[in-house]
């Protein structure tokens, strides 16, 4: 199943659907990674709302989307974890170290608006080297 | 004991189908003795009750009136042999009787003494007919111990239930998430933390930072006495599953026998959040939750330098 990837603003929304076999997790991370660079995004977003179980392949993924993002420029928030799925990837050792998670898509718009912001703040004395 | 049980058997291998038709003639005639001289082996038994000091959280009136129900019930399930009747009254028996502190001994103690009372009544009346009192006591005998099994079990599972729904209750009470302010919850825990309850409190601080849409949680375990590594472990991954939901949580009131029992067992606490007490939580979490509102720098905790 394909993942639709919507543009808003500054920032890529990647909404999953339904459960994804791992071929479409590979399949959403390079398309991410791809429209990172094209569109010059600073922020994406990856909405799990309707996830409820949630494999070791998965979190990785998210994990490989989180830091490769960070390579490209772009910040990733992870959302919309549910409640039971997180405390069952916290059992399996599953715990998204580094990367940042928050409740749902309007926190993660917040938080990304907070970390462009901020970014902005501290790179405008030490132009033109953006930081990256 | 021994000759009577040879006796019966022989009786039984001799002419099987002839006791099996008499067997309810004679049940018959064994419920018909006990209704006749009900008031007086009612009365036999409340004594005897009284002198075996059981029941004693219970008046001689209460107890007779009791011993009435049960005697009628039990010779009525003698007769019919059915006992929904007489389990359906053991439990409300035993609805009334175990708030007032009624223990599971003193009611098998009874409804054995009544056994006990009514086999004594047969002996006595068919004293000089011993083969015709074996074959009473053969029917007698299964049909009392079914009896007084039933009781029993009746009084034990009624205990266990009421237990059941004040471990619930107790549960339920011991978990509350409070909401301090807005994006605030406060989660304080008291007494003894077993895996199960872990588990619990876990799963309610999750749901309610959903629902609150918390962005930190003070933990406060001012009233734990005691963590082994178990417990301590579920914390941390409490703490863990917190964060997946993008909330920080602080960990307040470790008492001091608790901090030296997590260092000295090797629980790796170093990504948990602690302040000492539970004012210093409150205000440690204002800080969080002010910093949140203006934009600076949360990410730290968030993404640690090492991950960068």
């Amino acid at each position: 199943m394909e993942v639709p990837i919507l543009r808003q603003g500054q920032f890529l929304i990647a909404s999953i659907q339904s459960a994804l076999t791992d071929a479409d997790l590979s399949h959403l991370r390079e398309a991410l990674i791809a429209q990172v660079g094209r569109s010059r995004c600073r922020g994406v977003i990856v909405d799990v709302t309707a996830l409820d179980v949630m494999d070791s392949f998965a979190v990785r993924t998210l994990r490989d989307i989180a830091h490769m993002a960070r390579l490209r420029g772009a910040e990733t928030v992870i959302v919309g974890i549910q409640p039971d799925v997180a405390f069952a990837m916290v059992q399996l050792g599953l715990t998204l170290k580094g990367v940042a998670t928050v409740l749902d898509l309007e926190e993660g718009l917040a938080f990304l608006h907070r970390r462009t912001e901020e970014r902005f703040l501290e790179t405008k004395p030490k132009r033109p080297s953006e930081r990256g | 004991m021994d000759t009577k049980k040879s006796m019966s058997v022989s009786t039984r291998t001799s002419d099987a189908t002839a006791l099996s038709e008499s067997s309810a003639g004679l049940l018959r005639e064994l419920v018909a003795h006990l209704r006749q001289n009900r008031t007086q082996l009612r009365e036999e038994w409340a004594r005897r009750i009284t002198r075996a000091e059981l029941l004693t959280a219970m008046t001689e009136e209460e107890i007779f009136a009791e011993a009435t129900a049960v005697y009628d019930n039990y010779v009525e399930a003698l007769e019919t042999g059915t006992f929904e009747a007489l389990q359906a009254y053991s439990r409300r028996l035993s609805e009334r009787i175990i708030p007032r502190g009624v223990e599971t001994d003193e009611v098998v103690g009874i409804v054995l003494l009544l056994r006990d009372v009514l086999a004594r009544s047969l002996f006595t009346k068919y004293q000089d007919n011993v083969e015709k009192l074996n074959r009473i006591l053969d029917s007698y005998e299964p049909a009392a111990n079914r009896i007084a099994n039933t009781v029993a079990v009746g009084f034990v599972e009624e205990r266990e239930r009421i237990i059941r729904q004040q471990q619930e209750a107790i549960r339920e009470l011991s978990t509350p998430v409070l909401q301090v302010r807005e994006r605030l919850l406060i989660l304080p825990i008291i007494g003894v933390i077993d895996p199960q309850r872990a588990r619990q409190l876990t799963e309610q601080l999750l749901r309610a930072i959903r629902a609150n849409r918390a962005k930190v949680v003070v933990i406060d375990v001012t009233g734990v006495a005691a963590m082994d590594s178990g417990v301590a472990n579920h914390l941390v991954q409490t703490v863990e599953a917190s964060r997946l939901l993008g909330a920080t949580v602080i960990v307040t009131g470790l008492s001091p026998e608790i901090a030296q029992t997590l260092v000295t067992i090797g629980v790796d606490l170093s990504e948990m959040a602690t302040v000492g007490d539970l004012q210093g939580g409150i205000e440690e979490a204002e800080r969080l939750l002010a910093d949140r509102a203006a934009p600076t720098t949360q990410v730290r905790e968030i993404a640690p330098e090492s991950q960068r």
